[in-house]
């Protein structure tokens, strides 16, 4: 699946990965796709709480060398 | 936890900035830009010495009289002049925590303070201590707003989930 916004916050720590993605989110429209790319090591806990809060789905998160990529659908 | 969606009545959070210390006022701007994030209403009323955060950097002296200036020598005003609660050691201790910052992006308070402005945080000054420690709202960076006093603060805490004295 292409993400429609690639959002890059690789070497980003507290709180830029979850500020980027929110303003990633501002860009795109419900049901479209957003690849988020992090290496803080606290996003892998902080990204799946706030798209859980804020309605997004996590489709998936892969392991990116040093950091992780996340996969989101814009509820 | 009960999962909150963009339905529900939008969520609220003040928090009163009364410190000016760089390890407060960090947590401030990162509770404040992360609650922004969270498409929360955000409001930081800054108070006391909190609220030299928001006195442009080139003002060095600010004050309407001796006091009041020579008040401001001794409390450098500006965010980047921030001094730490402890381990403050004459600067030393701020400019190490700087550079671990740099070393680690940790954002620093300046560019998250510009991200509280980006998401509409409201950044409301302190009447009262304008007037006591002579600062005029020229004396303010830009994107604040008007300065209001402790019923509009407690207006704002009373629809707030979420309130914090830092």
């Amino acid at each position: 699946m292409d993400p429609d916004i690639v959002v890059d916050a690789k070497g980003k720590s507290c709180p830029m990965p979850v500020v980027m993605a929110r303003k990633g989110m501002a860009n795109i429209e419900s049901g479209q796709l957003m690849a988020l790319e992090a290496t803080d090591p606290g996003s892998c806990r902080d990204i799946p709480a706030w798209a859980r809060d804020m309605g997004h789905d996590l489709i998936g998160t892969d392991l990116l060398d040093g950091g992780y990529r996340y996969l989101i659908r814009k509820g | 936890m009960e999962e909150l969606s963009k339905t529900d009545q939008v969520q609220r959070m003040t928090l009163v900035a009364w410190s000016g210390d760089l390890d407060r006022v960090w947590p401030q701007l990162i509770l404040a830009s992360t609650a922004a994030a969270y498409d929360m209403e955000v409001t930081i009323f800054f108070t006391f010495w909190g609220l030299f955060s928001l006195v442009k950097e080139e003002r060095r002296i600010t004050g309407s009289d001796w006091m009041t200036k020579a008040l401001s020598t001794m409390n450098a005003p500006g965010l980047s002049r921030s001094k730490l609660s402890k381990l403050n050691m004459g600067g030393a201790g701020p400019r190490m925590m700087k550079a671990l910052a740099e070393r680690h992006q940790v954002a620093s308070p300046t560019e998250l303070l510009q991200v509280c402005r980006d998401l509409d945080v409201n950044l409301w000054p302190c009447q009262m201590t304008m007037d006591l420690l002579g600062l005029t709202t020229k004396d303010l960076v830009d994107g604040v707003g008007e300065p209001v006093g402790a019923a509009s603060a407690l207006s704002e805490m009373q629809r707030s989930s979420i309130n914090l004295f830092i």
